[in-house]
């Protein structure tokens, strides 16, 4: 994830993404595949990015922008260097979800859905990751921490907070 | 590298040397390992650090140099989630639960090389007074019956040659050699096979429809959008023996007359993507997927090519329904269309397209191996076979089941599921994710079949089972369902858009307190409007939460509008905490309280103030005596 560069790295990362996209646009239906790329590559799908999908596939900005929005798992905001996201799956949910959603929200000062100003924390709810035997769980950056409560997840927060604040912002290989 | 029966065979001798532990119907002596470790490799397991595990175990082998009498092997779910990590050691498939990195080393020392389980670690329940039971013969698994799951837990997913020594792609073979496409499509009709999806569709019939559709080019699609809260069962069969699903998706282009299929699969699940990745570059290096499979130069075939590519999802729950899925593939916002025209006719790209899910799939080969008759066996008459649950919630053992069609809830709730931990109330069983509903104690023995369960007002579904304590709130859970459909409605119809929207609404009125006597009607009759007018399964099923709860737990909906109280506490605006005469004045809560509402002198009855309180909850977690209650 890429959404803390400076002009010339950035510039690799997107003739790099340029390389992938040759790759694969003479494929079928390859839109979705490409805003995967590029989601992965960036954090997020940059509006230049978009364009260059739109150039490259052939097919609308307007396009590029309605599939965008439609999936959740793809953003127009970078996310932050820690991503943690909330499963609200109902076997989460009914285990108390809601409870470490809250004291999330609190203890980084962001809603559901935002990611911080300083670009450390991105915080979502997410639809059931499937490890409903371990509900409820909270992911970090992909790796899931199971059978969480308030206690834990403060706990969790608090190394996190110290991790993060650490490290100088341009500090992102990922 | 084009495959042939004797290669196949060749490659099944060859493995099954070194597979004398696995529990398979073969006996072979001269085996070469004394110790067979299996490790359950799934997202859950694989989260409790089943990883290190496997990694220190290897360590451990190989500074000893016992690699010649020790394998070790990733395998899929064994099904006892909750007791992850899951460990089994062969011969005697001895149980271990809930292990560290460190109690691996106990384990190697102690029955590895020593020969004597360690039983401390072993599960409390597969121990016996004259030893302990094999995994498979645990109360846990006594109902239970492995079809869809059959390989899990025995063999190494990422290695197609453990896949092929349990009997793997000779079914595709005995397609492709000895069988029309007519024929097979005959015995999966006649073996009465349902899609495990949701909606119970024929399978064989689905099939024929879109052979007899005509067109020079046709796809068959792997619905592995497995979107329903609280379901992983598509997750654990991709995860745990994605070989099976490529081979029945190969017989099912076979039969239909395609040469190209996709698996669509949700972006969340990264290990059953790779694994499927792995799987089927290894097919194609075989020459199990790709041009000309089995040389297919005989009696009835002329070359037979099947390519499979995987397609990832983004996030979005209608992309399950069928036109929705086939948009998402293309490349396009995944909403659904009206219907007919049916897949069968125009599907992905227009051509016409045969779409079923994971578990439907991974019956396949096992139908065509043993035929239709062994699979009526099992299951009912109607519903044949047998069904994969994910058993979650306020349920003691969560985890992944499969069970006979006809199993009673109650046989899942009690015998399976281990009933509700701590001493609770079973209140109900949740079972169709949103589209389903919320059945209650009164129908506890409705034998679990695809019709049945329509008939107590629920349905079948993909299969999530999520079970219900008495701590939670009827409304709120219908509340949830309803944000989420709410939330995942993709906007194309109105009464679905809108529908899902002010039936939210009201719910959060009622759970808030300011329900009144318009709430309940209002709610039935959008939920009558909303069935009846919306485009697509997703809004046509909105409402079911809402109904099957409103029939079920009535009494409690009018709590919480006419007495503005929740019975099961959840509902915060309308509960209220007090303080009863059990208090030993500890003063705890007091000091816990971050509003300070709680009065009371040192050794004497504390009350709280409800004007003041924020309703935190903090007292009542505190109180060491349980003297809170909440109202």
């Amino acid at each position: 994830m890429v959404s803390h560069l400076n002009h010339e790295e950035r510039q690799r990362e997107i003739a790099a993404f340029e390389r992938d996209l040759e790759r694969i646009k003479d494929g079928r239906g390859m839109l979705m595949h490409a805003l995967h790329l590029a989601q992965n590559r960036f954090g997020y799908v940059p509006s230049d990015v978009q364009q260059i999908i739109a150039d490259t596939l052939k097919v609308p900005l307007s396009t590029v922008y309605g599939v965008i929005t439609f999936y959740s798992r793809f953003t127009l905001v970078p996310k932050g260097r820690c991503d943690l996201s909330i499963c609200m799956g109902t076997a989460c949910y009914i285990q108390g979800a809601e409870e470490l959603l809250k004291e999330t929200e609190e203890a980084l000062g962001i809603k559901n859905g935002e990611t911080s100003p300083d670009g450390n924390f991105s915080l979502s709810s997410t639809r059931c990751v499937g490890a409903c035997s371990l509900a409820p769980v909270v992911t970090v950056n992909g790796e899931v921490h199971g059978r969480m409560t308030v206690q834990e997840m403060r706990k969790l927060l608090a190394e996190l907070k110290k991790e993060y604040a650490s490290q100088p912002e341009s500090d992102e290989e990922k | 590298m084009s495959m042939t029966f004797e290669k196949l065979k060749e490659i099944r001798e060859e493995t099954l040397q070194h597979m004398n532990l696995r529990g398979l119907p073969t006996d072979r002596p001269n085996a070469p390992y004394r110790w067979s470790v299996a490790i359950c490799m799934e997202t859950s397991c694989m989260s409790s650090k089943a990883r290190e595990i496997k990694q220190r175990l290897l360590e451990l082998i190989e500074r000893d140099g016992k690699g010649d009498e020790i394998e070790v092997v990733g395998t899929g779910c064994f099904g006892l989630c909750e007791a992850g990590p899951i460990v089994i050691v062969r011969p005697g498939e001895t149980f271990y639960y809930h292990l560290n990195v460190e109690d691996i080393d106990l384990i190697y020392e102690q029955h590895l090389l020593g020969g004597e389980p360690v039983r401390d670690l072993i599960y409390p329940e597969s121990i016996t007074e004259d030893g302990y039971l094999s995994y498979f013969d645990i109360p846990f698994m006594e109902h239970q019956e492995r079809i869809a799951l059959r390989s899990s837990g025995h063999i190494d997913p990422e290695d197609i040659r453990e896949y092929i020594a349990f009997g793997g792609y000779e079914a595709l073979y005995k397609a492709l050699v000895e069988m029309t496409p007519d024929e097979v499509i005959d015995v999966i009709t006649e073996s009465g096979l349902r899609g495990r999806g949701g909606g119970g569709f024929l399978a064989g019939r689905k099939w024929r429809a879109t052979q007899a559709s005509p067109g020079d080019e046709k796809f068959i699609i792997c619905n592995a959008d497995e979107g329903d809260p609280g379901a992983f069962m598509d997750r654990s069969i991709l995860e745990g023996d994605p070989h099976s699903v490529i081979e029945a998706m190969a017989i099912a282009g076979y039969a239909i007359g395609s040469d190209q299929g996709y698996v669509y699969v949700r972006a969340e699940y990264p290990i059953a993507v790779e694994r499927l990745e792995n799987a089927i570059g290894q097919a194609n290096d075989l020459g199990l997927l790709g041009e000309n499979i089995f040389g297919t130069d005989f009696s009835f075939g002329t070359d037979f090519s099947f390519d499979l590519e995987i397609r990832l999802g983004a996030g979005a729950f209608v992309c399950g329904e069928t036109t929705a899925l086939t948009a998402s593939i293309e490349g396009r916002r995944g909403t659904p269309r009206s219907r007919p025209p049916y897949s069968a006719d125009k599907g992905l790209w227009g051509k016409p397209t045969m779409i079923n899910n994971v578990e439907t799939f991974a019956n396949i080969p096992y139908i065509l191996l043993n035929g239709p008759e062994a699979f009526k066996k099992i299951g009912t008459e109607k519903s044949p076979g047998t069904k994969v649950f994910a058993l979650s919630g306020k349920i003691k053992n969560v985890g992944l089941v499969e069970i006979p069609m006809g199993t009673t809830l109650r046989q899942v709730v009690e015998e399976i599921g281990g009933g509700i931990p701590n001493g609770k109330a079973f209140k109900a069983v949740q079972t169709g994710g949103p589209s389903g509903g919320c059945i209650g104690p009164e129908h506890l023995d409705t034998p679990i079949d695809f019709d049945s369960l329509t008939e107590v007002g629920s349905m079948m579904g993909s299969g999530g089972m999520i079970i219900m304590d008495e701590d939670n709130c009827a409304v709120d859970v219908a509340r949830f369902y309803m944000d989420f459909i709410a939330d995942e409605s993709c906007g194309k119809c109105t009464p679905c858009r809108e529908g899902t929207k002010r039936m939210l609404e009201i719910l959060i009125d009622i759970t808030e307190g300011r329900g009144d006597e318009t709430s309940i009607p209002r709610l039935e009759r959008l939920a009558k409007t909303t069935e009846l007018a919306s485009l697509c399964a997703l809004g046509q099923t909105a409402a079911n939460p809402i109904l099957s709860t409103l029939k079920t737990f009535r009494d409690e909906y009018e709590a919480h509008i006419k007495e503005k109280r929740c019975p099961a506490g959840v509902c915060k605006a309308l509960t209220n905490y007090f303080i009863t005469d059990k208090c030993i004045g500890c003063g705890l809560c007091a000091r816990q309280c971050p509003v300070s509402c709680i009065k009371g002198e040192r050794k004497e009855l504390h009350v709280i103030d409800t004007e003041q309180c924020i309703k935190c909850g903090l007292c009542f977690e505190k109180c060491p005596v349980k003297a809170i209650v909440k109202k």
